[in-house]
């Protein structure tokens, strides 16, 4: 990052100083600077924010400010340019499809990890919350995800990602995904009954396990 | 045969319980370490009923408790009512999906996470939280709550004000609010008036409650009916100033009357369940700035008016250990979830009862040989010297099958100290 401005704006939302970081995004708008460099900004932000998650310096708190401020400076420099957007740049990348399963309608860990996804250039679908077996199976049809991330707070979930798991292995799809499991009192037992591929107990387990799978995004 | 008490006087026994559960607290070594637990619908599982059914008939509930209770002899028992299935419909009440109520018959009820109070508004609630929660906050949660957005606001008024100001007692939609809340009064009375009777019938049997009073972390209260998760966590940056300003108004109003209620019922233990303080969901320094101070206050403040606080440390909580020991010892239980019991008794085992944590992993899908594996484990090492109880992670998860909860229950007989 050659511009001490880009610079310092990359620090700014690093180091969740929001609005700052919006008056600095603004001058710079202003002064003419490329849309694209400040997307690029964003994103080597978010490589220090998903850093300093991964160190333990940063929890959920400073994930969500810093998914906010994000969005508040994509709406800024959207209107600016043609809509070559995250999704086709994302096309070659590793397809997550997430969802929380039947029964169970918390999605606080699934938005989590889908946004740590997300910022790790992941292509990842959100199905929601309560998703039936047979949600999951129509959108591997027609998506062909690499990873299936199965979230689930409640212990009635125990049973709705095996459910989810045989469902996807009667549809004849198994060898077409991995799975993972994650959330509430997901562990290595509930892995065991689910046949689920993998289980994690926070974020970024789940970032590695994509990275391990699918290696890094593109 | 694991030995029972079912021949035994229920006088002798109730005595004998409640002694066993104080002296744990204690801190102090007992005959054998005591099981207690809390459950949802595992009780309607038990007695071949759906969540629903207990949630919509009193009398099924009580039954499915009697069973339970019956079944697993614990040393005291949380009754599980929430046969409140007719009052929440006729309330139309939003933060809830129950059995019956948006949710599948066989399930538990799920909170539904969402802002209920914007930025804007903290100055209105610290400024006067009753008036905000009749004019803007009960309306938002519940149709029969509307009209109360009417209700004069007294304290503004006097003089031939007061007598004015009547006149929105002839308002058609405060009218139709105080029809729906006196039928909804009526329901939850009926319920409440015969799970009292239960409970002094199981009192009577030789069974002490395990639940006297209920209070809440203020930052968890501030985020769980307040502001959403989403915002409790912004405002740990947007609004800071207003968030702990409103951290300590929160925490005196939620502290009162729980002392009084617990006393009425005769019971000291007062349940706090924990929700956003675990480790991950936020950091240290967020911990001691946002979370513990308050949370350690009301524990002092409940341990002060001679009541015992049952904290349930959701999640894992490791980080946690070396913050949460600042209480007096051995006058507070801490009920651990995801946190290692073994971690746990070398770090605290000196200051604080520890409950839990058979996980409902092992529960819903593990043997009873594995059960009883595990009980045995926390009896030996976390339950020596005194100061454990036994209990689920998550107390009995609804789908956890009965031959692994009995032997959760009986593995305290089984291995007793003495």
């Amino acid at each position: 990052m050659s511009n001490e401005k880009h610079e310092k704006l990359v620090n700014l939302i690093a180091d969740m100083e929001e609005d700052e970081a919006l008056t600095l995004t603004q001058e710079l708008i202003d002064e003419g600077a490329e849309p694209t460099a400040i997307l690029d900004i964003c994103r080597a932000a978010m490589d220090i924010v998903g850093q300093r998650f991964e160190d333990n310096e940063y929890f959920v708190p400073e994930l969500i400010l810093a998914g906010e401020v994000l969005d508040q400076m994509s709406a800024m420099v959207k209107p600016l340019i043609a809509d070559t957007t995250d999704e086709e740049d994302k096309v070659d990348s590793g397809m997550v499809l997430i969802g929380t399963v039947h029964g169970d309608l918390h999605d606080i860990g699934k938005n989590i990890v889908t946004f740590m996804l997300d910022v790790n250039g992941y292509n990842v679908i959100d199905l929601g919350v309560d998703v039936s077996p047979q949600a999951f199976i129509d959108a591997i049809k027609e998506k062909s995800p690499e990873i299936v991330g199965l979230s689930g707070f409640l212990t009635l979930a125990f049973d709705s990602m095996k459910e989810t798991v045989e469902a996807i292995s009667e549809a004849g799809l198994r060898e077409e995904v991995k799975i993972m499991i994650g959330g509430g009192q997901v562990d290595e037992q509930i892995l065991n009954y689910t046949g689920a591929d993998s289980f994690g107990l926070n974020a970024m387990s789940a970032v590695n396990q994509c990275k391990e799978w699918i290696g890094e995004a593109a | 045969m694991t030995p029972k008490d079912s021949d035994r006087d229920p006088k002798e026994l109730y005595q004998e319980r409640v002694e066993r559960i104080a002296d744990t607290v204690a801190l102090k070594e007992t005959d054998r370490v005591p099981y207690i637990y809390l459950t949802r619908f595992w009780n309607a599982k038990l007695a071949d009923m759906t969540s629903k059914d207990t949630m919509y008939d009193v009398e099924k509930s009580i039954s499915s408790n009697r069973k339970a209770i019956e079944l697993l002899q614990p040393d005291a028992f949380g009754a599980a009512n929430y046969a409140y299935g007719q009052a929440l419909e006729k309330l139309d009440y939003h933060p809830l999906e129950w059995p019956g109520g948006g949710a599948a018959d066989d399930v538990c009820f799920q909170y539904i996470d969402k802002e209920l109070m914007v930025p804007d508004e903290y100055d209105e609630y610290l400024f006067d939280p009753t008036a905000f929660y009749l004019q803007k906050y009960l309306p938002r949660i519940a149709t029969g709550f509307e009209g109360l957005k009417h209700f004069p606001n007294f304290p503004t008024l006097s003089e031939w004000n007061i007598i004015y100001n009547l006149r929105a007692f002839a308002n058609p939609e405060l009218q139709e609010s105080f029809k729906t809340l006196m039928e909804v009064g009526e329901m939850v009375d009926h319920s409440m008036t015969k799970m009292t009777e239960f409970i002094k019938e199981m009192i009577e049997a030789g069974y002490p409650m395990a639940i006297g009073g209920f209070c809440k972390a203020p930052y968890d209260h501030i985020v769980d009916f307040l502001r959403g998760s989403k915002g409790g966590m912004l405002d740990m940056f947007r609004h800071k100033d207003k968030l702990l300003e409103t951290i300590d108004k929160a925490r005196l109003l939620l502290n009162t009357n729980v002392v009084e209620g617990a006393k009425l019922v005769g019971c000291p233990y007062v349940f706090i369940p924990l929700h956003w303080g675990l480790d991950g969901f936020m950091s240290p320094d967020q911990f001691n700035e946002f979370y513990w101070p308050s949370l350690r206050q009301t524990i002092h403040d409940l341990i002060d008016a001679e009541m015992t606080p049952v904290i349930l440390w959701e999640g894992d909580c490791t980080t946690r250990l070396e913050f949460i020991g600042d209480i007096p010892p051995g006058k507070a239980i801490y009920w651990f979830e995801r946190t290692d019991l073994h971690t746990t008794k070398d770090v605290l085992g000196d200051v604080v009862c520890l409950r839990g944590n058979v996980p409902p992993s092992l529960l819903n899908t593990g043997t009873v040989d594995e059960v009883n594996a595990y009980c045995k484990d926390l009896i030996e090492y976390v339950g020596k010297g005194g100061g454990f109880i036994l209990d689920g992670a998550a107390s009995i998860t609804d789908e956890a099958p009965i031959e692994n909860v009995v032997a959760m229950a009986e593995s305290v007989r089984k291995y007793a100290n003495k």
